[in-house]
């Protein structure tokens, strides 16, 4: 076994609890009626090209992506548009949604629907490119920012590292476990690609060493492929955050403010990856993605291959239903991850999990006066000071926590996690951020 | 779905670490050497810290409920561990009384007028004991010799540190006084006069190792503080052995270690970066070197600590930890 790496200041060891890493990913059919919203990605909304009453394809664009950082959405369902509408999606407002009334399976005929896998790559650097940015992919690990955007390298910059994301630093998530495990021969030909789109030599893929099957698994698929290693890593929340992984593995620091290309490095989920291979392989575009299904009180947790749009209630019913005792769900995991209030809403291309969480977990704990025990500083991965950031935030002193580099956050949680006395410090640094953000909007604009 | 779910912003999970928690671990830190000092010094080692708690817990509770008007926070344990140093930093024969007095003066002054738990700038439990120095200095220094365990009457004499500094006082060498002075073992296992938590620097360093192993605390401010001492008193013994004790003395003698592990270490007054707990460190060690060897009181570590209780505010406006991708100047 390699040398484990990790980034070296801060971080904490939230317990595991990866109850559903043994369960294969199942395939789960949709019906009736779906909404997809239009905005999945991190960015400008897609605009909407098919009218109601029209009927769609699956795979047949839905909404066209409007700028360079926005991105396409495709019908994950065929059958007819019911209309256009807004709905509740996860961010808790409502937003244009295409509604679908599912009829048949009736697949874009361009797709290729095989399993065999293709592994020579004809599409040149540019229509790599094009082709990810048609499919509409985003980043799938979460923070589904556009991924034909990463793959341009701005001009005078240049990536000497692609660095794949299988890291899964979240307790409870194992989609990417799985991912890797059953469709890793795909995912090296992904990787394949993002190379040659970033025209790259060498690729690492990132893996936390609490699953050793998938780093085993990757090594032997990779062992003939030049340039591909794998890494096995410290297993220590955030690992998966974007500039602490290339801490990590190159020990290149982004810098403050920074893109990872500043350093050389471009990160790509191994969600991602997949779907890259997949649009570029197979004229695939991205409408289904692995999603995990678990919690302590759920009686199967899984890994399902659903659909975009498919109501997460649906996900929770094939787990073995709601939960007695269920206080949150949650999409995503339990550090980063967003409470939702209902679940008709629909799994987008960033809905990494669905966790259930007891009601005796789900409440906070009433906040205590800071002790000054510095626990929030030690694990801050950032070097910021929580407890000082949330203090300004408090008596809005907005000026001095951008001096304090409050904006350098990466909203991990990890300092909320350790602080014995409860102390809501991320939700003030959000405050702190917003607001900061807004000034720095403000004398962007004075300045022009 | 009829059930009403909870949202809240992520982080959806906390740790394990509560403050009564991480109070209890200082407390349980602190058992082998209130073991050892019941050892030593007998039954009286055993109450006097019990009373010291009951009142430190009680005089928090009736200030914060009648004078603050407020709801009493005893439950986060901080009165508990006061109290407990405080005992641990006075003679054994202490009279209760004046006992009582150093706990209200320690939570009342030290903790509660600043407005509770997180707010005092110095160690309440050091502000309590300072109090008691210089307004009783005979009952506070009267130091029983440990006789073994209990004995009846114990024989009252001068802790080591007072040995020397006497000794010096009346221009003796040190290297004279050594036939006067207790062996380094018998120091290291607590064969000292001293007060009650101070004495045995083995049982010190257990409680230390176990501060760190549930990561209450971490290695920099104690280790830095050790280091200080040990450099600073040994660099002046190399130099003229005659007039100065040998850096071992310094280690192991007086309050040193107590203060350096259980004192220094208070959340509250220490600083809140791994840089800021060195320079904090350093000085201590700086100062209680110093006042040690030229100051009036033969023991010099609590005056230091509340030295730089008091600058505590300043490194944390100024040492800031490491920021992740800082861009480096003129690079
Ligand atoms: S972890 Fe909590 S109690 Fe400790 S310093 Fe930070 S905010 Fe204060
Ligand atoms: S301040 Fe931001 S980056 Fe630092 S621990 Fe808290 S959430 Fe994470």
């Amino acid at each position: 076994m390699q040398k484990l790496k990790t980034f070296p200041k801060g971080g904490v060891h939230p317990p595991e609890h990866k109850l559903s890493a043994g369960s294969p990913i199942e395939t789960l059919p949709v019906s009736g009626r779906v909404a997809i919203p239009v905005v999945q990605h991190l960015g400008a909304p897609a605009e909407p090209v098919v009218q109601r009453g029209e009927e769609v394809k699956v795979g047949q664009l839905l909404a066209k992506g409007t700028g360079f950082v926005s991105a396409n959405v495709h019908a994950p369902v065929s059958g007819k548009v019911f209309r256009i509408d807004k709905k509740f999606d996860a961010s808790g407002y409502k937003r244009t949604s295409v509604i679908i009334d599912i009829n048949g399976d009736d697949w874009d005929p361009e797709i290729d629907r095989s399993t065999t896998l293709r592994k020579e790559i004809t599409a040149s650097r540019e229509e790599i490119i094009e082709k990810v940015q048609a499919a509409g992919i985003v980043g799938m690990g979460g923070a589904t920012f556009p991924t034909h955007v990463k793959l341009n390298v701005p001009r005078g910059k240049k990536a000497d590292i692609l660095i794949i994301n299988g890291v899964e630093c979240e307790p409870f998530l194992t989609a990417d476990h799985r991912l890797m495990l059953e469709r890793g021969e795909e995912l090296v030909v992904g990787i394949r690609i993002l190379m040659k789109a970033l025209a790259v030599t060498t690729a690492v893929i990132g893996i936390e060493n609490n699953k050793p099957d998938a780093i085993d698994h990757l090594t032997k698929l990779t062992a003939d492929e030049p340039g591909i290693t794998v890494q096995p890593l410290k297993v220590k929340y955030p690992q998966g955050g974007e500039k602490q992984l290339i801490k990590a593995i190159t020990g290149r620091e982004v810098p403050s403010g920074g893109l990872p290309v500043d350093v050389g490095a471009v990160v790509h989920n191994v969600g991602t990856t997949l779907a890259a291979y997949e649009a570029v392989q197979k004229n695939k575009p991205l409408i289904e993605r692995i999603v995990t299904v678990t919690g302590k009180s759920v009686a199967k947790p899984s890994n399902f291959l659903v659909r975009i749009g498919t109501p997460i209630s649906a996900l929770i019913d094939a787990a073995g239903g709601l939960p007695e005792d269920t206080g949150k769900v949650v999409l995503g995991g339990p550090m980063m991850g967003k409470a939702v209030s209902k679940l008709d809403i629909p799994v987008t291309k960033g809905t990494s999990g669905v966790l259930i969480i007891p009601d005796n977990e789900a409440h906070r704990a009433p906040v205590e006066p800071c002790i000054r025990c510095a626990k929030c500083v030690s694990v801050c991965p950032m070097g910021l000071e929580p407890y000082l950031l949330m203090d300004l935030g408090v008596y809005e002193k907005f000026e001095r926590a951008q001096n304090e580099r409050v904006m350098d956050c990466i909203e991990c949680g990890s300092c909320s996690y350790i602080c014995p006395a409860d102390r809501p410090l991320l939700d003030y640094i959000r405050l702190d951020k917003l607001r900061v953000g807004e000034m720095i909007r403000k004398a962007r604009q004075a300045a022009k | 779905m009829d059930k009403l779910l909870t949202v809240s912003m992520s982080p959806h999970a906390h740790g394990r670490d509560t403050t009564p928690k991480l109070m209890l671990g200082v407390v349980i830190a602190l058992l082998p050497a209130w073991a050892a000092s019941v050892w030593f010094f007998g039954w009286g080692a055993l109450y006097v810290p019990v009373l010291s708690v009951l009142f430190s817990v009680i005089f928090e509770y009736l200030i914060a409920k009648y004078l603050l008007k407020k709801e009493p926070s005893i439950r986060d344990g901080s009165a508990v561990v006061t109290g407990l140093l405080l005992a641990f930093t006075l003679p054994v024969n202490i009279p209760v009384w004046i006992l009582a007095i150093g706990t209200l003066v320690a939570i009342g002054v030290g903790k509660m007028s600043f407005g509770g738990l997180g707010t005092n700038p110095f160690n309440p439990a050091l502000v309590g004991r300072v109090f008691l120095f210089i307004s009783f200095p005979v009952q506070m220094t009267s130091w029983p010799l440990p006789k073994g365990f209990a004995t009846a009457d114990a024989v009252t004499g001068a802790t080591p540190l007072g040995l020397l500094k006497e000794g010096m006082r009346q221009g003796e060498h040190v290297a004279n006084m050594v036939r006067e002075l207790p062996t380094n073992y018998d120091m290291f296992m607590g064969h000292m006069g001293g007060s009650m938590g101070e004495v045995a620097a083995v049982a010190l360093l257990l409680g230390f190792l176990y501060l760190l192993w549930r990561r209450i605390i971490t290695w920099h401010i104690p280790v830095t503080i050790l280091t200080t001492v040990f450099l600073f008193s040994g660099l002046m013994w190399l130099i003229n052995p005659a007039d100065n004790a040998s850096p071992v003395f310094h280690l192991l003698s007086g309050g040193l270690m107590l203060g350096a592990i259980f004192m220094a270490t208070d959340y509250v007054t220490s600083p809140m970066t791994p840089q800021g707990m060195v320079w904090y460190g350093v000085g201590i060690g700086l100062l209680t070197v110093i006042i040690r060897r030229w100051g009036a009181y033969p023991e010099g570590v609590q005056f230091a600590i509340l030295i730089m209780n008091a600058f505590v505010p300043l490194i944390n406006m100024y040492v800031k930890p490491k920021r992740f991708g800082e861009v480096k100047k003129n690079g």
